[in-house]
This record gives structure tokens, sequence and C-alpha cells, in this order.
């Protein structure tokens, strides 16, 4: 018996091959897009998480320079001698791979010998790293291929990594967690060397929460679509199938055994769904994978995996929201069979008919959702609260959607008798169609709300890198005889230089960068401010304030006339804030003399210069003074590089806004042929009456025009409330920065285009079904009463 | 007595109120009989068929099917009797439309484990359906699909076959070979026919005639 039912069942999908891959279709998308998001996210996680193991960044107390970035092999020793235990470091980046040689024998990372990494270091001159660095290597060094080693990295004893670059110093050294009772402080052993606590060393998972943030939320947001998806493929297949299963159970099939395998029927096609959903979440995240390391690494200069692993927690989740996607679908249709009586063909569409009230008892709910929103937005503070008001936002106007499209409806034009029927049908088909105009309304203001937040920050960014770039010529040199030579060199011709002097040290008890600044023509021209003090540029020049950026203040409450520390004991006012971008680091800027002052043994390696002639500059620094010419950076350059990286960031979020919009595109196709399943019946006495079918497809298409364009209007709004959400609170809690607001309608007319569009394709099938269905299906429907 | 029903009362609800359909039904069944049952379009004659099958439970009064009580069985236990020991031609005849010709004849004969290919073919022959075997029911007319549809219960080789109306869309030719078919197979296998028909010449050809007015048997 079971094989007899179970074919019957799975015959249905061999008659209907368009539906079967509608409904595999729908699964994958749905999984395809979460796992894709999840599995970029936790790729560069663990990225992060394996260099926070392997390199214990971020866990232990650390040892480095007050001054530059070298430490004497002496100091180490006299440290140790004086009972201090540590564990010394040495990193040297060469071809943008950093080496970092270790001590096996004193590191309390998990390298040490007792690791249960694959690898150990012990009695062994191998340098380790993964698949990309050893062929980055390839012809300098050989590498031992280690998966566990995070990207970016090179792992070899300290010894070997010394003599490999000819060095006999330290950078850092770690400082073991367990310490003698007594020993000396260590500004009697080595005042050279300040303590960096773990917690203040950056911790990269933390910067690039923000980026992650953003992932996560496109995340979600294709759960709920996916979750929609999932729900209306689930309806489609049971409502086309509601006459077989009448049948079924009317020659003797049991309800129990029906039931049990309609779920084995299911199950195995939402698995095979999910697993094909993966594959393209896979292929997804793998396209996407290099931009989105590109940008973390530009934003944040954290390092991320280029190529993507299968790893359980993504495709897990992936097919774990299929299975409750579709359960929570199967539940209901369950419960439907469960109820349906085993003969009456009474109201197939019952389920469909929701009264009106009903649409307006959830408005109402979606209004309350909507007023807290509002509350939010005037009293809300944090993350989380940030986060709430966009979920009321979405949600709010999700749920008031059907009821507003209905009212929309009342002022559509039109007297004659066709047309009135067309919009009371409409109206009646609302409660089938209310879930996949939501999902549209989602995507769709979802695309305006993040594509207006990112072109602001773009714009934003732009004008931005106008203002500190604004120097032709950046020079680095590397000693500090160099340095004095081509400052004077350039002094000598009448140019403006602009050294550039900086430390780092933590400010208000967070890592900071100092910067002391020669201030002048340049500097007065063309810094904006977002707070300032009439006369910002003469008080930093007298060394009576500072300059510092958006990030630094807004974290620590500060603004213009509020003090910082900039060095032990001394707090200086503030005399402007400044905004800046694509960097999660607070900064302080001083004029030159203060700095000097402060930090004498700081030098300038780095230089601005103003010229007009930057090309014929560029080869006298070169053959004049040996500078090299990598040393040499036109600003044109920096700036394209910087623009590059944004244009990736831009890659990624075009990527997933046509991926939403496809993907609600879909799950209007799933409910638009749910419902022409449905309708046959009402549409067949038009026919009859004299309406062609060519008539009645296009009246289809039109319908789903004019509904498309309903829910764009209604998009417009909510996505300029989401992109102003964003702006000013996500994106102050997470990155510390607000940003001005721009528009830009014809990127929200150019998405609404595509929305419609997605639309049209979605009620293009249900019409070209209408218009080719045989006069013979629809006189069935006069014949039967079924 | 195979099949018995006793005061079996039935309502529906309807737009404007309860519709009380059968009012004391009682009729009685013997294994190889013919029972013709007539009576106006609405008066309930598919209900009965219905409730004999244990499809369409009765709001008062007894049903026994082999002297088994069918009101006080479960879900899954009437099913069986159902697939087992009942076929029906309905009036929609229910055709399975992804299922072709040839599974939907065999379908509740192998649901019910019995499958005889010698038999069905047989049938298909004596119906007249040799050609539509590979076809799906959409494409069959209106009385083809009616021949599928009574192949399809005889096929099961049941103990009681219900039919509601099952010469209602042949021609008379036809009709009478159909017919010749069901009493055939009922000769046979001893089994019991009750046919809902508005034909007088098919009700002439039956063991008994009872025609259903208000409710009630006349
Ligand atoms: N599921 C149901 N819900 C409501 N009313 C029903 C239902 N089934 C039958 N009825 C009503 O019960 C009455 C009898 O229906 P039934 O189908 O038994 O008539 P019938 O004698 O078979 O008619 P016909 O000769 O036209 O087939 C009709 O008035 C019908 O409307
Ligand atoms: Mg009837």
């Amino acid at each position: 018996m079971t094989n007899t039912i179970l074919r019957a069942l799975l015959s249905y999908w061999w008659r209907s091959p368009l539906q079967l891959f509608t409904f595999l279709m729908g699964l994958a998308l749905a999984t395809g897009l979460w796992s894709g998001v999840q599995a970029i996210n936790s790729e560069a996680r663990a990225s992060y998480d394996a260099a926070a193991a392997t390199l214990g960044e971020g866990q232990f107390d650390q040892l480095v320079p007050r001054v530059g970035d070298r430490i004497p092999q002496s100091v180490y020793v006299d440290l140790r001698r004086a009972g201090w235990l540590a564990s010394p470091i040495l990193d040297v980046t060469f071809k943008g791979v950093r080496f970092v040689g270790i001590d096996p024998l004193t590191t309390p990372t998990q390298m040490s010998s007792s690791s249960d990494s694959g690898f150990s270091l012990e009695d062994t001159d191998l340098i380790f790293g993964n698949a990309e660095v050893a062929s980055v290597l390839e012809g300098f060094v050989e590498v031992t291929i280690d998966k566990s080693i995070p990207p970016g990295i090179a792992i070899a004893d300290i010894g070997v990594v010394q003599r490999l670059f000819k060095r006999n110093d330290l950078s850092r050294l770690m400082v073991l967690p367990e310490q003698p009772i007594r020993r000396p402080d260590l500004v009697k052993i080595a005042p050279e060397l300040v303590v960096q606590p773990s917690q203040q060393i950056a911790d990269v998972a933390a910067l690039t929460d923000s980026f992650h943030l953003n992932l996560t939320a496109f995340g979600f947001l294709s759960f709920a679509v996916g979750l929609f998806i999932v729900h209306s493929t689930i309806g489609l297949a049971f409502e086309q199938r509601r006459g077989m299963i009448r049948t079924l159970r009317s020659l003797g099939v049991p309800l129990s055994n029906l039931l049990s395998l309609i779920i084995v029927e299911m199950g195995l096609l939402v698995f095979v769904g999910a697993v094909l959903g993966i594959l393209m979440g896979y292929t997804i995240a793998a396209m996407l994978l290099p931009d989105v390391a590109a940008t973390v690494e530009g934003l944040y200069g954290a390092r991320v995996s280029g190529t993507l692993s299968l790893r359980p927690e993504w495709w897990l989740s992936g097919i774990g929201l299929a299975f409750l996607g579709a359960g929570m679908a199967l539940a209901v249709r369950i419960w439907q069979i469960m109820q349906m009586p085993l003969l009456s063909a009474v109201q197939p569409r019952a389920w469909a008919i929701a009264s009106a009230k009903r649409i307006r008892g959830i408005a109402i709910l979606g209004m309350i959702l909507l007023g807290f929103s509002g509350l939010l937005a005037l009293i809300g503070t944090g993350l989380g609260q940030a986060f709430a008001l966009i979920g009321f936002l979405l949600i709010g106007s999700a749920l008031v959607l059907p009821w507003l499209t209905i009212k929309l409806l009342d002022f559509a034009p039109g007297k004659g008798v066709i047309t009135s029927w067309f919009w009371a049908d409409t109206r009646q088909q609302m409660p089938g169609l209310s879930l996949a105009l939501i999902a549209l309304l989602l995507a769709v203001s979802a695309n305006i709300g993040v594509s207006t937040m990112v072109s602001s920050f773009r714009v934003t960014f732009v004008s931005f890198l106008d203002q500190r770039l604004a120097p032709e010529l950046f020079v680095r040199v590397e000693e500090e005889k160099t340095a004095s030579a081509l400052e004077k060199y350039l002094l000598e011709r009448e140019l403006e230089v602009l050294p550039l002097l900086t430390v780092e040290r933590p400010v208000v008890g967070q890592p900071a960068k100092l910067y002391g600044v020669r201030v002048g023509r340049t500097y007065r021209e063309s810094w904006q401010f977002l707070g300032a003090d009439p006369d910002v540029w003469d008080q930093v020049s007298k060394g009576e304030a500072v300059i510092v950026n958006e990030q630094l203040a807004r974290r620590n409450n500060l603004w213009v006339s509020d003090e910082v520390d900039i060095a032990p004991g001394l707090n200086i006012p503030i005399a402007a804030v400044v905004g800046d971008y694509g960097n999660p680091q607070g900064q302080v800027v001083m004029g030159e003399l203060l700095f000097r002052k402060l930090y004498p043994n700081a030098v300038a390696t780095s230089f601005g210069i103003r010229t007009t002639d930057t090309a014929n500059l560029r080869k006298a620094i070169q053959a004049d003074l040996e500078v090299p010419d990598s040393g040499i950076i036109n600003q044109a350059s920096i700036k394209s590089m910087s623009l590059e990286v944004f244009e990736r960031t831009f890659a990624v979020t075009a990527a997933l806004n046509i991926l939403t919009l496809g993907v609600a595109g879909f799950a209007m196709l799933m409910s638009l042929l749910t419902l022409a399943g449905m309708r046959t019946p009402q549409l067949a006495p038009l026919w009859a009456l004299g309406l062609t079918r060519t008539w009645l497809g296009v009246l289809e298409l039109a319908r789903a025009l004019g509904l498309s364009i309903i829910v764009f209007i209604c998009a417009v709004p909510l996505g300029l409330a989401l992109a102003w959400a964003l702006l000013n609170f996500v994106n102050v809690e997470a990155f510390g920065w607000q940003l001005p607001m721009f528009f830009f309608p014809a990127d929200y007319a150019f998405l609404g285009g595509l929305a419609i569009l997605a639309t049209l394709i979605a009620a293009a099938w249900p019409a070209i079904q209408m218009v080719r269905k045989p006069p013979a299906t629809l006189l069935k429907v006069f014949s039967n009463e079924r | 007595m195979l099949l018995e029903l006793k005061d079996i009362t039935k309502s529906f609800s309807g737009v404007d109120g309860e519709v009380e359909v059968l009012r004391g039904v009682s009729l009685g069944l013997d294994a190889g009989e013919t029972l013709a049952l007539t009576g106006e379009s609405g008066s309930g004659k598919s209900t009965i068929l219905h409730i004999s099958a244990g499809l369409e439970v009765p709001d008062g009064g007894s049903l026994h099917l082999e002297g088994v009580e069918i009101n006080g069985l479960g879900e899954a236990e009437r099913a069986n009797l159902r697939r087992s020991e009942v076929g029906i031609v309905f009036q929609q005849f229910n055709l399975i439309p992804s299922l072709t010709v040839e599974a939907n004849i065999g379908f509740q004969a192998s649901l019910a484990g019995r499958r005889d290919k010698t038999f069905e073919s047989e049938l298909v022959e004596e119906l007249g359906l040799s050609d539509q075997l590979k076809q799906y029911p959409e494409s069959l007319s209106g009385g083809q699909q009616q021949r599928v549809a009574i192949a399809r219960a005889l096929a099961v080789r049941p103990k009681l076959l219900l039919a509601d109306e099952p010469t209602g869309n042949l021609d008379e030719s036809t009709a009478s070979a159909v017919l010749t078919a069901m009493l055939d197979l009922v000769g046979r296998t001893g089994a019991a026919l009750m046919v809902v028909t508005h034909s007088a010449a098919l009700a002439e050809k039956m063991d008994r005639r009872v025609r259903l007015k208000g409710g009630v048997l006349l």
C-alpha cells in the first residue's frame, strides 16, 4: 500500500515538472541566500579566530616599544633575568605576508609543543602557512602548508625569521599569564617598553563586527523572504493536490498513512531543495568572498581567507532553515487536511477568503509597531535599540501593507463592468497575495535603504578623500637622515611640505593614533569640521588645542571644548571634531611643535608635498635623494585605491540587492501560481460570458503591474526611513560616525523598474497559462462541481 | 445481510439553516443482490451511497456492513474496510489526474493488496478502454472517464459495489455493455450492487427498486 500511495503522490511531480522545478528552486533560493551570507560571515570569523588562537592576539598583554617597532635582543635578556616571564616575537611583513617568528619553548599560545593544532615548531626550521601564502612566497622560501594557519601569515621559529631577514632584534614580547609574585617594575628594567593590555590590542573581530552586522541583517532579510517562499511553495503543492488527496482517502487510504507519506515525500523534496540551496549559497559566497575579504582588509586591516571552506555552521543552518520553514508550512497544511471533510468540495479557497476585518486587525497591530519604532527613534540609545527600531519599522509596515493596498485600490480608475469587477476581484485576492506583496515591499525597501546608506557613505567618503589627500605627492623614507635631507631639499625649492609625525598611544583609555601636523595653507583651506571653534588652526598651531576624529569624540561623548589626554598627565581642549571615514580608530591631531615637545624621539618619515608638477618632482627626488620609486606615491593613486576598496563594498551590496529582489520576485511567482490554480472556476464564467482568454491573461498582467506600483510607492518612504535609521543610529553605534543623508532618485527609479520587471516576469507565467488554457479545462468547471 | 441501514438521518447546514436530507432511511442488501435507487435531483441519493461506503457519517441510525457497526469504527478501520470491501463509482469519477488510465484502474486493487492483471485486462476489454490505457484522465471524454472509474471499482472485486449514475454519460449501447459487465461481476463474485440511477431501463434490470422522496424510501 505504501508504494502505491507514494507513487500516486510522486506522480504529481512527474506530471508537472515545472511545478517540481519551482518547488525546488523556491527552497533552494531561500536556503542559498541565507547560507551564502552565513558562509561569508563564518569564513571571516574563522579567520579571526584562527588569528587569535594561533597568534594569541588580543589574549595576552604585550610589551611594545614606546617609539618605533624594534626591541633589542638584550632588553629581552634583561627582562628574563629580572624575573619577567615573556615570549619574544618578531614580525616582518614581506610581499604582503606577515612573517611571525615565535619562540616555541616559551610561547603561551597554542603553538607550544603541547599544541593540538596540526603542526609543531619545536626542533624544526620549517616555515608554515596556508596554501595561498605558500603560493605567494614561492621562489622566496619554501612554505609547509598547514590549513590551521590564519590567512596572510607565515609562522616559523624566531631564529628562522631572524636569519631570513638578517635581523637580530624583536618586535614585541608576549607577557605570559602567570608571573612570579615579586618582579621588578617594568620602568626599572626596560623604560623603553610599555605594556599594552590585552583588551587594548584592537580585537579584529570586534572591529569588523559592524561589517558583519550588515551581512547578518541581509541574512535575516533573506531568511524572512525565504520563509515566505517555502511557505507559498508548499502551499501551492497542497492546493493543487487537494483533489487527489481527497480521492485517495475516499478510496480507502487511512489518514495516518497518507499524512506520514506526505511528510516523507516533503522531507525528501525539502532535503533535495536544501542541498541545491547549499550549493547555490556556496557559489554565491565563493563569488563574493574575495570582495568581502578585500573590503574587510581595506577598511580594517583584518585578513580574511579568500577561499571558502564548507563549514558545518553555515550549511547546517541552511538545511535547518529549509526544514524549519517547510515544517511550519507543512504543519498548517496537515492541519487543514485533517480538518478537510472527505467528500465535500466546498470552498477550496476558504483560506484565501479572510475577512476584511482580519486584515484591518493586522493593520492596527502594524501601526502599533510603527508607533513603537517612532518612540524608539525619539528616546532610544544603543545598538540593540537601533535594531529594534528597524525591526519594528519593517514588521509594522509589512503588516499595514495589505490594508493600505486595499485602501489605495479604492482610488483605482474606471467605471465599466469589467473594470469594477477587476478591482473588486483584486481586492478579494489580497489575502492570498499579501505574503508576496510583503516580501516585495521588504526587498525593495531594504534595497532603497541600504543603497542610500552606502551611496551617502560614498559621497561623503569621496569629499573626505579630497580634504585629506590634498597634497599631490606623498613620500615615505626609511631613515632619519634621508628624512631631514628631504625636508631641506623641498624647502629650498619653496614647496609647501607637510611632514606627518605619528605615534600610537591610548587616549581616554582606548588605542588611538596621535598626529603632529605642520599647520599651513593646505590644512586651513581643505579641512572641513563637524564642529569647531572659529580659530581652530591658530589654536592648534600654538599647541593650545587639538583636533579629534568623530569616532573618538562620539565613543567618549566628547565634543568641542571638552578635554582629552594626549600624554601622561597632559589634558588639552578639543578645538574641532573632524569626520574620518573608513577607519575605526581614534585619532588626535596636534600642532607640530607640541608633538615634537611631547614625543621628541618620533621622526617624520612621511611627507605630503604640494606641487603643480608631480611627474618632474617625483623624478628629481628619486635622482637627487636616492629615494626608491616605491617610496613615492601620487595622490591620485591613493585615491583610486581607496575608492577601489569602496567599489568592492559596493559590489557586495549590489550583488546582495539583486539577489533579494530576485528572491522576492520568486515569492511573487509562487503566490500568483497558487492563486491562478484556484481561480479557474472564477474566471471560467467570465470567459463563457465573452471575455477572451488573451484578455483575461492581459488583465492578470495589469493586476500585477498595478500592485507592484502600489508596493513600490509604499517602499520608497519605508526605504528612506530605513536609511535614516541606519545612518543616524546603527552607523553611529557600530562605526562611530554619523553620515549626512543624500538622496538618489535615479537609483530608486531604477530599483522600482527592477521590482516591477520582476513582478511582471512572475505574473507572465500564470498569464500565459491562462491564455493557453484549453477551453476544455474552462468548460470542465461547468461539467464538474469540483 | 451484507449491508443494513436502519433509521439513518442526515442534515446539512445550508445557507438558510439546517436542511434535513435523510429522515429515517432503512435499507437492507444481501450478498449477490442488486438494487436500484431512484429519486429526484437533490433528494439525497448520493448521500445514502456515501453513508453506505462509510465516507459520510450519519447523524442518527445504525449502519452495518457484514454485521460490523460502521458508525462505531475509527477513521483507519473505516478506510481499511472501504479499501478492501467496497468499490465505489463516484458521480464525479474522482480519478487521479497524474496517473495513467492503467494505473488508475489498478489503483484501489493495489491499495488493497490484490492486484490481478488478467482480471484487469478482461475488464478493460469489456469496457472498451484498450486504446486509452496509456493516456491521462484529462484527455478522456466524460464517458470514458466514467468507464475508468467503473473498472477501478470492479478491479478490487469488492463485496459491495456502489455506483452513482454509472451510465449517466453513456449512449444506450455502451451503457448496456457497461451494465452487463457490472452484473456479470456481481454474478461471478456474489457481490451486492446498489446503483443510483435516473434510467428506468437500468432500474428494470435490478432485483429491487427503491425510490427516495422527502427523506424517506418509498
Ligand atoms: N457536503 C454538503 N454540504 C451541504 N449540503 C450538502 C452536502 N452534500 C449534499 N448536500 C445537500 O444534500 C442534498 C442531497 O444531496 P445529494 O448529492 O445526496 O443529492 P442527489 O440525490 O445525489 O442529487 P443528484 O441526482 O443531483 O446527484 C442536496 O440538497 C445537497 O445540496
Ligand atoms: Mg448525486
